[in-house]
């Protein structure tokens, strides 16, 4: 399988705190790769520095066999790899259907001009980005509520919403950041057909969890992060009886 | 859909017998409708940057003010240059458009208050700037302002002089006055059309949330920056033609003061909602002037003489007015929640 990402010794620092120390990981095409470890060890810190939201120290990232440029989160996008957040950060006061146009914006063009002539081809991409963006929501399972306000959508509805509006940028990697956090066992578990529905489609996930089940059985490859290091990788079975990996979950010496 | 023409149609008709209605109670009326109109078109451009995109802007009249001043100094005597308005008007909106991005360019990353106080330095920066570039080369005429500015003509259309059509006066207040209905219909259109676009929905994404709106591959700085510029062009068209109606423009005109009233008339309406904004703009345009001209023979019928200055009592009630609005209705009397019934209307 080829590689999709590979992240090289990326070293993040804040003030007297090594975020991250020399993480490298490699990511194949196609598959669901965990990103797992105790609270502060540094996975959405990573999650940021990937995305471009906190520019690291050092390190650097290729993706798809190019170097990706960090320095904005915008260029990340356009580089093929959506997020959604650990603490959901949805439009609040625009329609789940707009929230998901919002997320069709940088694969458009039309400018000033075009939506104030009205041309011809900004209302044929107007009304492409609208087909597109229901069909999302239909995909990710909330098409009935298109039209609602994405502030009144429930907890689980405003998740896959997240994930619509991540997946209208048409990324090839997808990067979940504890996408079942406060989900019951119900939503947790359309959560996890979600997932290898995208997969099955050709999608490369990576994905922050707390869930040790979800990961467990959704992951072809875990990576443990503890205080910033990377201290185990492979497949989950393997890491779940790591020792290194024992020890930073519970504690007590190596 | 019938009715909505019907009332479309009848809408049309009252706006346009109501500047010959006015001309019956007094002219100065239908200037006060004018300056209402300019004041619409204001609270439209800044409704793009502040209720749109979310940008706190306290200086907004310095894109008015140098709208007013390029028509000034290209179409009066000062300089001897009197360039036609098909001229002036694209100028100014260029003008203050660059001012726009110049004023946004190094504001970028602040938000909420601490933008506020930049726009509000930047505001003061162009009102002094104005007041003073009178020496050593005479810019600006400085505080005396400039005189004799043109007003504006199209072809052998004076807008000065009155015109007699169909056995009525048309004067120069009642022409300027449909001349800038149709500009203002213009704006809406304008304003309607960017609402329900990529660019709008960009704008929105970055006041609902900028962070989200970076990670899914919004180029923040552009967008901001287009907002800033575009609000600005609104302002400068508006102020050219109030140098053309006035005559006279002075810094005097462009005070911190005015752009604390635009900003009421946008938060008043109803942040990012266009018809809202209208609303508040004609609301806090007309209602001080009938105070003005009912509170000094109400307090001599009522008293035999006047106890309060009229320009006292009118900024009390004013204030008065703003305190409840925001205490009743915070979101502005007619806020952007029609969105989604907009949006359910297109697909039934």
């Amino acid at each position: 399988m080829s590689v999709l990402l590979e992240a090289r010794n990326i070293n993040k620092r804040f003030g007297g705190v090594q975020a991250l120390k020399d993480v490298s990981l490699s990511i194949a095409r196609g598959e669901i790769y965990g990103l797992i470890g105790p609270n502060g060890a540094g996975k959405t810190t990573f999650f940021n520095v990937l995305t471009g939201l906190y520019q690291r120290d050092s390190g650097d990232v290729l993706f798809d066999g190019r170097l990706l440029d960090l320095s904005s989160p915008h260029l990340v996008a356009a580089a093929g790899i959506a997020r959604t957040f650990q603490n959901i950060r949805l439009f609040g006061n625009m329609t789940a259907l707009e929230n998901v146009m919002v997320g069709r914006h940088l694969r458009t063009h039309a400018g000033v001009f075009g939506a104030i002539l009205r041309t011809r081809a900004q209302r044929e991409e107007e009304r492409k980005m609208r087909r597109r963006a229901e069909e999302l929501l239909h995909y990710v399972g909330i098409g009935a509520r298109a039209h609602d306000l994405a502030r009144h959508l429930s907890y689980g509805d405003q998740r896959r919403l997240e994930i619509a509006r991540a997946l209208a940028t048409e990324p090839k990697l997808l990067a979940l950041d504890e996408p079942a956090a406060g989900m019951n066992a119900t939503e947790t578990d359309q959560l996890r057909q979600l997932i290898e529905g995208l997969r099955a489609n050709g999608l490369t996930v990576l994905l922050i969890e707390h869930d040790v089940k979800l990961v467990m059985g959704l992951c072809d490859r875990v990576a443990v992060l503890d205080y910033g290091e990377k201290i185990a990788e492979g497949v989950p079975a393997v890491v779940q009886k790591d020792a290194k990996v024992i020890a930073a979950y519970l504690g007590g010496a190596v | 859909m019938k009715r909505r023409t019907l009332g479309l149609i009848l809408v049309a008709t009252a706006l346009g017998l109501l500047p010959l209605v006015l001309t019956q109670i007094g002219t100065a009326w239908v200037r006060i409708a004018n300056l209402a109109i300019l004041f619409v078109f204001l609270s439209l451009g800044l409704n793009i940057v502040v209720g749109m995109a979310g940008l706190l802007d306290l200086g907004y009249v310095a894109f008015y003010a140098v709208g007013a001043y390029t028509w000034a100094l290209l179409a009066s005597p000062h300089f001897d240059l009197h360039l036609p308005f098909w001229v002036i008007l694209p100028l100014g909106a260029l003008f203050a458009c660059i001012a726009g991005a110049l004023l946004g360019a190094p504001t970028l990353r602040l938000r909420g208050d601490y933008l506020a106080i930049v726009t509000l330095g930047f505001g003061e920066i162009v009102r002094i700037f104005m007041n003073n570039l009178s020496a050593p080369f005479n810019i600006t005429n400085g505080p005396k302002g400039i005189t004799r500015i043109d007003g504006l003509k199209i072809g052998g259309l004076d807008f000065r002089a009155t015109d007699h059509f169909l056995g009525l006066d048309f004067t120069g207040p009642v022409k300027y006055y449909y001349l800038l209905l149709l500009l203002l219909l213009g704006v809406i259109i304008v304003n309607l059309r960017l609402q329900d676009s990529r660019i709008g929905r960009a704008w929105v994404a970055i006041r609902e949330d900028e962070i989200a709106a970076k990670a899914v591959g919004i180029n923040t700085r552009n967008i901001k920056l287009l907002a800033f510029a575009m609000g600005a062009s609104f302002g400068g068209i508006a102020g050219g033609m109030f140098a053309a109606m006035q005559g006279f423009v002075s810094p005097e005109s462009f005070v911190l003061n005015e752009s604390i009233m635009i900003l009421a008339m946008v938060v008043l309406g109803g942040m990012g909602n266009v018809w809202g904004v209208i609303a508040g703009a004609l609301l806090l345009s007309f209602v001080p002037e009938f105070l003005r001209y009912s509170v000094e023979p109400l307090q001599r019928a009522l008293f035999g003489r006047s106890l309060i200055d009229p320009e006292v009592l009118r900024m009390l009630l004013f204030g008065i007015a703003l305190v409840l609005t925001m205490r009743f209705r915070p979101a502005g009397l007619w806020p952007e929640s029609r969105h989604r019934r907009e949006m359910s209307e297109v697909r039934t």
